[in-house]
């Protein structure tokens, strides 16, 4: 019975991931992360995740408030924050995140303020996007760890 | 606490990005190196600066244990490459590289350069010709990993040779003065230095004194 919910959450899992992939908003890094991870760093794919969450949303509101800034649009510092974020998706290979950033970029390099709201609303919408499947990734891949009794590390004190 | 040297590569990873520390460094320890990770090329030369004065430290007392030296926990530490991003704040990848191939002691590190976009020609060519030895485009892969053990044995190797030749270990100031002394005593062979003026001639008359002979050797 165990290992019937093991399989299905394992399942659950790969069909997630493979529509992920389908849909572009993962790439082969991604699983680049996945094969780092063994047992010396059983934790590698969630700590980076959760460092590129951290680092996007503080970048993300950099970029709306950048924008807002009618007057002094400042379009290099909107182009340095969009290079770090470009940088960062294509290291955990979130592939849409990243496509889109090309294209804000463009826009900002051409003073393109109207380009660069469109751009936001549409970066934004996918970091949502991205965030939430891979909460749900990581989800499934806690229930599986401790259904299958693998070992959990526990917290020492 | 004394660590030995040749059981592990270390490698010094340069990147102001923190996930991408985190990945190279994951990648090297995969892949049996020793790491150490910092944020930009200031501390990086920071770091190997450490390493220089120790040595300088040594090279001039060679018996004692430099049981003064403030830097002793960095004992047996060297670093066997630098990987660097290109683009960073401050000081860049380049600006790193060329600051280690102009030192004297850190010149024979092997320097690698990552960069998140393909870089224009004329900026790789530059980094090559500084002595760079090769980019990774990022993503960092473990294939790109893979290959930079030969990197590293080529400097062993090129190190081991220099270590062979020379009895005691000196600075090369100290060289140039012996060197003149052993033209005026009229030194064995084995035992004669390079002219360090030029010091890839140098190099490379070592090495060849090195392959070529089993006894005496006949590059001068």
């Amino acid at each position: 019975m165990l290992g019937f919910s093991a399989d299905r959450l394992r399942a659950d899992m790969n069909r997630l991931l493979a529509l992920l992939f389908h849909q572009g908003v993962l790439d082969e890094q991604f699983l680049q992360l996945q094969q780092l991870q063994d047992e010396s760093s059983p934790n590698f794919v969630s700590e980076v995740v959760n460092i590129y969450f951290q680092e996007s949303e503080r970048l993300l509101k950099n970029l709306r408030a950048l924008l807002i800034e009618r007057e002094l649009t400042d379009y290099k510092k909107m182009g340095n924050h969009l290079n770090q974020l470009m940088g960062s998706s294509s290291s955990i290979g979130a592939n849409r995140v990243r496509n889109v950033c090309i294209a804000f970029r463009a826009n900002s390099e051409q003073s393109n303020r109207a380009g660069c709201l469109r751009a936001l609303e549409v970066l934004e919408h996918e970091y949502c996007y991205l965030k939430s499947k891979l909460h749900e990734l990581f989800q499934i891949e806690q229930q599986r760890v401790l259904g299958a009794g693998v070992r959990y590390p526990m917290q020492q004190n | 606490m004394v660590m030995a040297a040749d059981s592990q590569f270390h490698v010094l990873a340069v990147d102001d990005s923190l996930i991408d520390r985190k990945l190279i460094e994951r990648l090297l320890k995969t892949s049996s190196y020793q790491v150490t990770t910092v944020d930009s090329g200031s501390k990086a030369l920071e770091f190997l600066g450490l390493i220089e004065e120790h040595q300088r430290t040594n090279f001039k007392s060679p018996s004692s244990s430099s049981s003064s030296s403030s830097n002793i926990h960095h004992q047996e530490v060297e670093v066997n490459l630098i990987i660097t991003d290109y683009c960073m704040p401050g000081m860049t990848g380049f600006d790193l590289l060329k600051k280690v191939k102009e030192s004297t002691s850190l010149r024979n590190i092997p320097v690698v350069i990552m960069s998140s976009e393909n870089l224009p020609s004329r900026i790789s060519s530059r980094c090559l010709e500084e002595g760079a030895e090769e980019f990774f485009l990022k993503p960092v892969r473990l294939c790109d990993v893979n290959k930079l053990k030969p990197h590293i044995m080529k400097t062993k190797l090129k190190d081991q040779n220099q270590e062979e030749e020379e009895e005691t270990t000196e600075t090369e100031f100290e060289s140039v003065e012996k060197q003149q002394q052993q033209q005026i005593q009229m030194n064995s062979s084995n035992k004669r230095k390079a002219g360090m003026d030029e010091e890839g001639v140098g190099e490379d008359r070592r090495r060849r004194i090195r392959y070529n002979s089993n006894g005496v050797a006949t590059v001068n």
